[in-house]
């Protein structure tokens, strides 16, 4: 308690937290409690070493109270998969987000041991009248020639807030692939380090998110190049509705030992209603030469071309739009790691665009 | 038997006049052929028939059976039975020909059992690669592709009447072949909404060798300055539009 009556909370006018609304947030008014969490699919895996977490844990970044916070009010749920062992079918942890004025800390450690392959998707879910404030960390970490694979699913309701931090470190030759679907929550942040520090590792970050009323979603990206011939790729799709807000800030770090490193960041938005704003800033910081990068983002309403194309077929245009719009998702949708979830994540964005602009063609 | 009637058509597109009073009467089973230069208001007429947005009509009509059409958005233009065949198809990212043409389908209350089927056989007869057929659409076609791809949709659709523009641009020899001979097909045969009506529009008249028009209209200028027989667009190979081009000065 006294930690989180001491904290000091991050504001607006820091960079990372520009155009947030942490302004908005009164800690005070929620209480820690304990997660409810499940997990499947680890039966068979061995307990988890505690030197292990610990070691991983204090690798974690403390960028702000929040990280203070966590590492006093966690709970933590640990996942090692031993050196060499390939998991077919995924873990799955979901968070059960409960209770009124609630703080919850849940800690996400996912180690690969060399050469190791398997998935972990995280989900969290609340009911409708759930008021929470959730303050997720992730520690990811990929052995040599591990590939891990991770998805975290927010599907909270319209009065939780979310403040996620997650970091990711790949060794060499290893390929991580974090990726995140966002839906639910009022305010939902998810902050994502990517670090690339053993030579010849990948990583590849995905991201759909959706808000509709007034939701805002908030994504922070680093990728962060240690070592050499590293590679990034990033995709982060988005569509505000309603009154809702988005935010992607995204940074490019090409340090000074990854010569030869690629890095990609795409980053692009969907704004479906007048009073929908949508936020875009990729960045580069490169600091060695040989090296190949890019990055593109774009914010705009549906294409007008792509519309009237389709309603020159005899399609509506409530019909249309639905078309474009699950379309301009397809290929994030394509890149998740399960792919027995597309169908239903699928259904869900459908299920978001309740609003039909039925601007008519041209007529007199 | 149906009509397409376009009268006295003024319209413009961004505050410029481009169209300056057209009248064209297209039946059934005939092919109309308008041909004029660059900038004489071609696109523009094709935009206007189908309503995309940002064409504003000043006067006149275009009736389908006697039904105003541009009383209607788009959509309900092409469910009454008119089809564009774009010069520039749009891609449509993440959506596959199957999706768009179900959905076209769905909203016409047409059943989508055999549809597949249908595509198959239609990419067949126009030499549409079938492993084409999953690609979002137009995403990564070629020119010819493309067109294909338009002439495939407007074969399954099956509307009343084509509004071709300038299906011919950029188009190699085999393929504008391949999608001429389906138009052409189309008129010549009862489908499901009688013998298709064509208004081909195109800037020269190779399409023409292919397609066989009955009428020829050349447009000049937002104007139809000459129409007559498939011989017209022997003369206007001859001569060239500037022989046209003078008529319309002297008007």
């Amino acid at each position: 308690m006294t930690v989180a009556s001491a904290a000091v909370l991050p504001s607006a006018d820091e960079e990372v937290w520009r155009y947030s609304r942490i302004g908005e947030l009164d800690l005070a008014a929620f209480e820690p409690a304990a997660v409810k969490s499940t997990v499947t699919g680890a039966e068979k895996l061995p307990a988890v070493d505690e030197s292990l977490i610990s070691r991983l844990v204090a690798g974690l970044t403390m960028h702000d109270s929040f990280d203070e916070l966590s590492a006093e009010f966690n709970c933590t749920v640990a996942i090692s998969v031993p050196s060499g062992i390939v998991l077919h079918e995924p873990i799955v942890v979901t968070h059960h987000i409960e209770g009124d004025a609630a703080a919850l800390y849940p800690r996400l450690v996912v180690h690969g041991g060399a050469n190791s392959e398997f998935t972990v998707v995280e989900r969290f879910e609340s009911s409708d009248d759930t008021r929470a404030l959730v303050v997720p960390r992730l520690v990811l970490q990929a052995d040599q020639a591990a590939r891990v694979s991770y998805l975290g699913i927010n599907l909270l309701g319209p009065r939780v807030w979310q403040l996620a931090h997650q970091q990711a470190t790949g060794e060499r030759d290893s390929t991580t692939l974090l990726a995140t679907v966002a839906l639910g929550g009022d305010y939902a942040r998810v902050r994502t380090d990517a670090r690339l520090v053993g030579q010849g590792a990948t990583t590849k970050q995905v991201a759909l998110y959706y808000a509709d009323g007034t939701q805002m979603h908030d994504f922070r990206t680093l990728q962060d190049h240690v070592a050499p011939r590293t590679n990034s790729d990033l995709l982060f799709k988005g569509a505000v509705q309603d009154s809702a807000k988005s935010v992607y800030t995204g940074l490019i770090r090409i340090r000074e030992d990854a010569k030869g490193s690629v890095a990609f960041q795409t980053n692009r938005n969907l704004t479906l209603s007048e009073g929908a704003w949508a936020e875009s800033v990729p960045n580069l910081d490169i600091r060695t030469n040989d090296v190949k990068c890019s990055h593109a983002s774009t914010v705009g309403p549906i294409d007008e071309e792509q519309r009237f194309y389709l309603e020159s077929r005899g399609i509506p245009p409530d019909v249309a739009e639905r078309l474009v719009v699950l379309g301009f998702f397809d290929d994030v949708l394509a890149l998740l790691p399960v792919g027995e979830l597309r169908r239903d994540l699928r259904a869900r964005v459908a299920a978001k665009l309740h609003h039909v602009d039925s601007r008519a063609g041209a007529t007199r | 038997m149906s009509t397409l009637e376009i009268k006295g058509i003024v319209a413009s597109v961004a505050g410029k006049q481009i169209l300056n009073g057209i009248d064209l009467t297209v039946r059934s089973g005939e092919v109309h052929a308008v041909m004029g230069p660059n900038g004489a208001g071609k696109s523009t007429l094709s935009a206007v028939i189908m309503g995309k947005p940002g064409y504003e009509v000043h006067s006149g009509e275009v009736l389908l059976d006697g039904v105003d059409l541009l009383a209607m958005p788009a959509w309900q233009r092409a469910q009454a039975g008119v089809h564009l065949v774009m010069q520039y198809p749009s891609e449509v990212p993440g959506v596959s020909l199957a999706d768009m043409l179900a959905a076209a389908f769905r909203a016409r209350g047409r059943g989508t059992n055999g549809l597949i089927a249908e595509v198959a056989a239609e990419a067949g007869r126009i030499n549409f690669p079938v492993a084409l057929l999953d690609r979002p659409l137009n995403v990564d076609l070629s020119g010819g592709e493309k067109k294909r791809n338009e002439t495939l949709q407007l074969a399954v659709l099956a509307p009343k009447f084509a509004i071709l523009d300038e299906l011919d641009s950029g188009l190699d020899l085999d393929a504008l072949r391949d999608c001429a001979k389906r138009v052409e097909d189309a008129s010549n045969t009862d489908g499901p909404s009688g013998r298709l009506g064509v208004l081909a529009i195109t800037h020269y008249n190779r399409l023409l060798a292919e397609l066989h028009p009955d009428r020829v209209h050349i447009l000049v200028k937002g104007r139809i300055v000459a129409a007559g027989g498939p011989e017209l667009a022997d003369e206007l190979e001859r001569d060239g539009y500037e022989a046209f081009s003078e008529g319309v000065a002297a008007q």
